[in-house]
């Protein structure tokens, strides 16, 4: 009976001590979001002790190393965002197409291969789609547009595109499988084609599933790093001519890292401010899209 | 006549809605005690009382006392897991592990310390027997136990409570997913059981507590309206609403 | 009579009517079909490019030689070793913190409370976060605030953090797709919760949550972003020999090299791509050989 206590005792222990241990590991994830943000915002408050927020945000040259140092973040932040249009406009139609091809169109085996193959797709490190920009797409535009230079947001943008092509499709595609198959049905009864069935009424229902992905998929494009540290450029000139070498957000981050940045010095600061920035966009962007996908599921 | 659990004013909520109503009681040993009812009446919640199935889900309240032996299991005087232990559950749906039809034997006494390979077999082979199962399946031990048949799997589903030397015996409505032929193997294996165990059957068939159980509790929404001696309650119930039940005009 | 009439109106119509939408059908179909057929094009274009540029140079001598100024003679042997110690290591810390928080969310944790809301949603906003932030908090907490310095210690808890919210929601979905009506089953029987969660509920979720790992780690092996922030180093001419050397990994050894202005160096980085994607594609066979392994034991 002794022995039987003792036993019933130390399990009852052996759990708790699970329990707290697995709350713990929990809380990590927590910690590390008040990380990131104690880490970039430290940082980026004393940054703004010595340059001043109009210049950061209004000043259109960048050249934090380099003097006269100047800190206007606009020729970053503009490459950012014609990386993020080029590639949206590679990945959204390439991507939505195929996720209706999946979804309405294609038979059952067929998307039994495509769908491994398009994870092949999203699982290429990104490294890898940064050498096919710079060795196989720059030479193409330069062969139609000569006036192309070697590094430019053109390649870049277009590889980052077809790295988000998957995330579009799969995300969309989830979304059109959502709907029940009640309502594919009715429309067919109704005597619709395909067509009709996937534009009129499997597309707007999904919409806002669509929107998300979409969403997702340009804060993914923002802040990618690898393929336009190699091909799109270090110039942080302000320039919207996407045949010219640029620079962007993640690639400065890249490219000051790469030499020694002693901690306090301005470039290690400049890091830490521009990495917040990249981080408010992205999680502000995260945020909508979740706000759209919650809007849908209250209409069902 | 031996009393195994004493249930008193035992009353029951998920969150506001009231289950159990004020319910008593008496278990008898070595006896099979049924619950007939229409489903929703509460029969299966008062069966998961008996064992503290029920703690597992958020927002539930329990009052009053279930005495097993003499001790109150609502007052940690009995371990929830040590409860368990004593008081085993079959469920609706035979539910084996996806493991072979060892595994699911010594699964319970393997967590409980037992280690020894030659016990383990010996508690596999009269669990088994107990239940009726093992000249059906002494040859493929290590074989899936989701290979087996509904009603096999069912009476895995004893022999694994069986392993773990329990007391009282709670079956929820246990025939309920099987054809007749598999039920009435059940039904047979029940008279054998009850030799060594109280056992509490939940069932909507009022044809299977008449032929089974000696005693018989008629719940409707969350009362229990009538308790007695099956062969009493089934001929002259005292209740006009068991009366219904039992005659059919509702349920 | 009315009824008729408009029947009549569907009738005249219906032959032009029905082709013009049968052919918006089939061009409609052609497009997506296309569209479909890019990402493959790619695919395609993109295997064929590569193989194209690096076959040939790649060589025993590529894989055991250590990096150097001569294209000619640089090889990987460093960068491979240090892949291997990071992502090792990286494997060894988010292989439990993800499957732990995933069991502590579905199986400890009351759902709808806040507690459990908010890491469910501070769980998919890390999701979100750009690889490279984590860099920059691999660079200020672990190379700085901890002093492990420029790290595989560094390099590898860094990837930890970014992999561990894939983790933990693969975990979820495994754990979650176990059936209550054996972890009942379980308890019923008198066995205490861990000892539910070990006996039932991981060797039935194990699949799933392997599947989803290894995918995750797999994705760690290709960053080279986060490692560039922690400082991981371009060029590297020793093996690493504990956590706490300098080291360099496989995509950062290719970014150097097709950094390169020299034709032969685009060469090596090519070469060096065929090495790190046949690693991957060793680590997703694995995942798949591992499901269908242990598929075939539960049935």
């Amino acid at each position: 009976m002794k022995n039987e206590q003792k036993r019933k005792d130390r399990g009852r222990i052996g759990e708790f001590t699970i329990e707290t241990i697995l709350r713990f590991f929990a809380g990590i994830s927590i910690l590390t979001t008040i990380a990131i943000v104690w880490t970039l915002f430290s940082e980026t408050i004393i940054f703004f002790k010595e340059v001043s927020i109009t210049e950061f945000f209004t000043g259109t040259k960048w050249t934090p190393t380099l003097e006269p140092r100047h800190f206007g973040i606009l020729p970053l932040f503009v490459g950012t965002m014609m990386i993020a249009i080029g590639a949206s406009i590679i990945a959204l139609p390439f991507g939505l197409g195929s996720a209706i091809y999946l979804s309405e169109y294609a038979p059952k085996r067929v998307r039994k291969i495509i769908k491994p193959l398009l994870e092949i797709l999203a699982g290429i490190p990104s490294i890898v789609y940064g050498f096919f920009a710079l060795t196989f797409i720059t030479p193409i535009l330069q062969k139609f547009l000569p006036q192309t230079q070697v590094f430019n947001a053109a390649s870049a943008s277009i590889a980052v595109g077809i790295m988000i092509i998957p995330m579009v499709a799969s995300l969309s595609e989830d979304a059109m499988m959502a709907i029940p198959d009640s309502i594919r049905q009715g429309a067919y009864a109704l005597g619709s084609t395909k067509f009709e069935v996937a534009t009129k009424v499997i597309v707007p229902a999904a919409l806002s599933g669509i929107g998300s992905a979409f969403v997702l998929a340009v804060s993914r494009a923002i802040g990618e790093t690898m393929i336009v540290a190699i091909a799109a450029g270090q110039s942080p000139v302000l320039t919207f001519n996407p045949l010219k070498s640029i620079q962007t957000m993640t690639g400065f981050m890249v490219n000051i890292s790469l030499g020694d940045i002693q901690h306090g010095t301005i470039e290690y600061k400049t890091v830490f401010a521009v990495g917040a920035m990249l981080f408010v966009i992205t999680f502000v962007m995260n945020i909508i899209a979740k706000m759209i996908v919650n809007r849908y599921r209250e209409e069902y | 006549m031996e009393i195994k659990i004493k249930v008193e004013n035992l009353t029951f909520y998920y969150g506001n809605f009231k289950a159990l109503d004020n319910i008593s009681i008496d278990i008898e040993d070595r006896k099979i005690t049924a619950l007939i009812g229409p489903s929703g009446c509460g029969k299966s919640t008062f069966i998961r009382t008996l064992n503290r199935m029920n703690d597992l889900i958020a927002g539930t309240k329990v009052e009053g006392t279930i005495l097993l032996d003499g001790k109150d299991i609502m007052k940690n005087e009995i371990d929830a897991v040590e409860l368990r232990k004593r008081v085993g559950l079959v469920f609706q749906k035979p539910n084996p592990f996806p493991k072979s039809i060892y595994e699911n034997v010594v699964y319970g006494p393997k967590r409980h310390g037992i280690k020894n390979k030659a016990q383990l077999d010996e508690i596999v082979e009269k669990s088994l027997q107990g239940a009726a199962l093992w000249d059906e399946v002494k040859d493929k031990l290590h074989g899936s136990a989701l290979a087996l048949s509904g009603g096999q799997q069912q009476r895995l589903c004893i022999a694994r409570c069986l392993a773990m030397q329990p007391e009282v015996l709670l079956m929820d409505e246990p025939t309920s997913a099987l054809d007749p032929i598999a039920t009435m193997k059940i039904e047979e294996l029940f008279e054998t059981l009850k030799k060594n165990y109280a056992i509490v059957i939940v069932t909507h068939s009022m044809q299977q507590a008449g032929r089974i159980s000696d005693n018989t509790g008629f719940f409707l929404n969350g009362e229990l309206v009538e308790f007695g001696q099956t062969d009493i309650l089934f001929t002259k119930p005292r209740d006009k609403r068991t009366e219904d039940y039992i005659t059919g005009r509702f349920g | 009579m009315e009824v008729r009439t408009e029947q009549n109106i569907y009738k005249q119509k219906k032959s032009r009517n029905i082709r013009i939408r049968k052919a918006k059908n089939i061009i409609f179909y052609s497009i997506i079909l296309g569209a479909t057929g890019f990402g493959i094009l790619v695919l395609g274009l993109l295997l064929y490019q590569i193989l194209k540029t690096g076959l040939a140079w790649l060589s025993i001598d590529f894989i055991m030689n250590m990096p150097s100024r001569f294209p000619q003679k640089a090889g990987i042997k460093s960068a491979l070793a240090g892949s291997i110690w990071v992502i090792s290591l990286t494997a060894l810390f988010s292989f439990p913190l993800g499957v732990g928080t995933a069991l502590y969310l579905e199986e400890y944790s009351q759902k709808g409370t806040w507690l459990n809301k908010l890491l469910q949603l501070n769980i998919s906003n890390l999701a979100g976060v750009p690889s490279i932030v984590y860099g920059m908090l691999g660079l200020a907490v672990f190379v700085k605030m901890l002093q492990f310095e420029r790290s595989i210690l560094s390099g590898a808890l860094t990837l930890t953090l970014l992999i561990l919210p894939v983790i933990i929601v693969a975990s979820q979905e495994a754990i979650r797709s176990v059936p209550e009506t054996l972890k009942q089953g379980s308890f019923a029987l008198g066995v205490t919760k861990w000892q539910t969660i070990t006996g039932v509920v991981l060797p039935y979720a194990l699949p799933g949550i392997l599947t989803g790992s290894i995918l995750a780690i797999s994705r760690a092996m290709g960053e080279a972003a986060p490692l560039i922030m922690v400082g991981a180093a371009g060029y590297v001419a020793f093996l690493p020999s504990s956590p706490l050397d300098s080291f360099t990994v496989l995509p950062i050894q290719i970014f150097n090299w097709t950094s390169r202005p020299q034709e032969e160096f685009k060469n090596i980085a090519a070469a060096g791509i065929i090495v790190l994607m046949a690693l991957l594609l060793f680590a997703n066979g694995a995942a798949v050989m591992l499901r269908n392994k242990y598929q075939n034991r539960m049935d």
